[in-house]
């Protein structure tokens, strides 16, 4: 196992260990199945079993960003709070192998909480008719969202010390790329394509709502995701010698 | 084994540290001493490869620290001020990740653990996660995690911060049993911690080395004089008072009251002088003492040569 699978190990388990990470999931599956139920299954007349399926995710992928928030926030700040960040600096670990370890961790923690909702789901298929592709299709969404979400996270982490800083600039910058669909509203082209072009939630999730796989729509995600880590392992670069 | 060579750090235009140049052989054990502040923490960061340095060339082992800094990190053991442990991991997994860390096989860690469980007295405790560990026990676990991966070079800085003095004694014999195995470097501002684990030491001030040594190279370079202190109880006049006496010995440089003429208590009737000699002048003074009336009840070395010579070095004012 290289340094990125042992660095995930250690911080995977320290989520299992510590409070935070009960509290996080709990909150996220109580508001999840609260939000499922009242604008999902508890709609008054009728709707189709894939739009109930539609709303789900719609619904979690919001609260799969907020958990991916607060759940990155301690990743790089904590180890420069206690110190513990010398032990990584004086070992012979790449910068890039502490960023993707910790964010890897942050991750897998996050799909076991979205894991967990899947009753949901499956509720539906129990009592109405969707396709398997669209479950699939929809989790991979969240999954996504939450890993670019998460890798905004690991960046702002990167910068401070301080876990309120963290906070603070990563959830300005999320707010920001959430920000970017109701501009693309408000604007006329070009500008409205290049901020639809960047909107974290707006067409670019649209597809895994309903089923349909883009590729276009992973890249999205999949760039965003890179920049932010490129960005959190040029920061630690710059500090680790300093 | 260690190569500094005109070694600066600065932080803006603030100078921290040089320019400095030493070297340290193989096995040896050398303590850095300075007041805090004085940039030793930066030169034991520059050498654990966690700080850059401004200009200059560190070697280690043969190898510059800005060329393979990846390969002198697994040859360096680092000991921070404060030991960095994360609270919520048991000692002995917590072990097991730093050996790792350093590019140990999950074989090698495991047979590597209970030499170091040994060697630093934590198996009573390796269960435990570190949050609950007291600061004796914390500080001994930061020393496991330095010599986990059995490093060439062990750098420890201040590793008796905040121990009490039986937790101190116990480091200190700890150090002591390093010693066969590692090149140690220490830094400390308490002078015991240096002169009773190091061979060798160098004193810092103001980011720059002003001395370098033995114990005894250091006190034979800066203090030509024989210093000691002598206690009498004086006889009363006719006889001569007991301070002209010693001044007027052949040899004698100087001799100062000091105890209860300095405000501090005294054995009633009884006084000591500080004597500064040219040369050995114990017996002299003795006899002239003796010969006027007075009874000498003591008489000692002074046992701060070395202390002395570390304030007067770094500026400070001995108490």
């Amino acid at each position: 196992m290289g340094a990125t699978g042992i660095i995930f190990q250690r911080e995977f388990n320290a989520y299992v260990r510590s409070p935070i990470g009960y509290i996080v999931a709990a909150v996220v599956l109580f508001i999840d199945g609260i939000l499922f139920f009242g604008f999902g299954l508890g709609v008054e007349g009728a709707m189709l079993s894939g739009q109930v399926l539609r709303r789900f995710f719609y619904l979690a992928s919001g609260m799969t960003s907020i958990a991916a928030v607060v759940l990155s926030l301690r990743l790089l700040a904590e180890e420069r709070q206690t110190g513990t960040q010398l032990l990584l600096d004086t070992s012979p670990v790449r910068d890039r192998e502490i960023v993707l370890g910790k964010f890897l961790a942050g991750l897998a923690f996050l799909s076991a909480i979205n894991l967990a909702t899947i009753y949901m789901p499956l509720l539906i298929l129990v009592n109405g008719k969707i396709a398997m592709g669209q479950i699939l299709v929809g989790y991979l969404g969240l999954t996504l969202i939450g890993a670019a979400v998460m890798a905004i996270g690991v960046f702002g982490s990167a910068l401070s010390r301080h876990q309120l800083v963290a906070a603070v600039v990563t959830s300005l910058v999320t707010g920001l790329f959430f920000l970017f669909t109701a501009l693309s509203q408000a604007m006329d082209p070009p500008l409205s394509r290049f901020f639809r072009a960047l909107a974290i939630h707006g067409t670019q999730f649209l597809g895994f709502e309903v089923g349909r796989l883009h590729l276009r729509d992973v890249v999205y995600y999949l760039s965003l995701i890179y920049f932010f880590l490129f960005a959190a392992t040029k920061v630690l670069e710059a500090k680790r010698w300093e | 084994m260690v190569e500094l060579t005109e070694v600066t750090k600065y932080y803006g235009a603030k100078r921290a540290l040089g320019p400095v140049s030493f070297e340290i052989e193989k096995g040896d054990t050398v303590g850095i001493l300075g007041l805090n502040g004085v940039g030793k923490t930066t030169l034991l960061r520059i050498l654990a490869c966690g700080l850059r340095p401004s200009s200059g060339r560190v070697g280690i082992d043969g190898l510059d620290v800005l060329e393979n800094p990846h390969e002198v990190r697994k040859r360096v053991g680092y000991l921070p001020e404060v030991p960095p442990v994360y609270g919520d991991m048991t000692v002995r997994d917590y072990l097991a990740f730093v050996g790792r860390l350093k590019g140990m096989t999950g074989g090698s860690v495991a047979e590597r653990m209970p030499v170091v469980e040994e060697s630093t007295r934590i198996g009573e405790v390796a269960d435990m996660p570190a949050r609950q560990l007291s600061q004796g026990y914390r500080q001994r676990v930061g020393v496991a995690q330095a010599i986990i991966h059995e490093p060439d070079l062990l750098i420890l800085d201040e590793p008796t911060h905040d121990l009490d003095p039986v937790q101190i004694m116990e480091m200190r014999a700890m150090i002591r049993a390093l010693k066969d195995d590692h090149t140690i470097l220490i830094s400390s501002h308490i002078l015991p911690e240096i002169s009773q684990t190091c061979d060798r030491l160098v004193i810092l001030d103001d980011g720059r080395i002003v001395a370098s040594g033995t114990e005894s190279e250091l006190e034979a370079r800066l203090f030509a004089s024989h210093r000691f202190s002598v206690t009498v109880r004086a006889a009363a006049p006719p006889v001569p008072a007991p301070g002209p006496l010693i001044r007027g010995v052949a040899g004698v440089n100087g001799a100062e009251p000091v105890g209860a003429a300095r405000g501090k208590a005294a054995e009633a009737g009884t006084a000591t002088f500080s004597v500064d000699g040219a040369n050995d002048v114990r017996a002299e003074v003795c006899r002239a003492l003796v010969e006027a009336g007075h009874d000498v009840i003591a008489l000692a070395r002074a046992d701060r040569q070395l202390e002395r010579l570390f304030v007067g070095l770094v500026g400070g004012e001995a108490d």
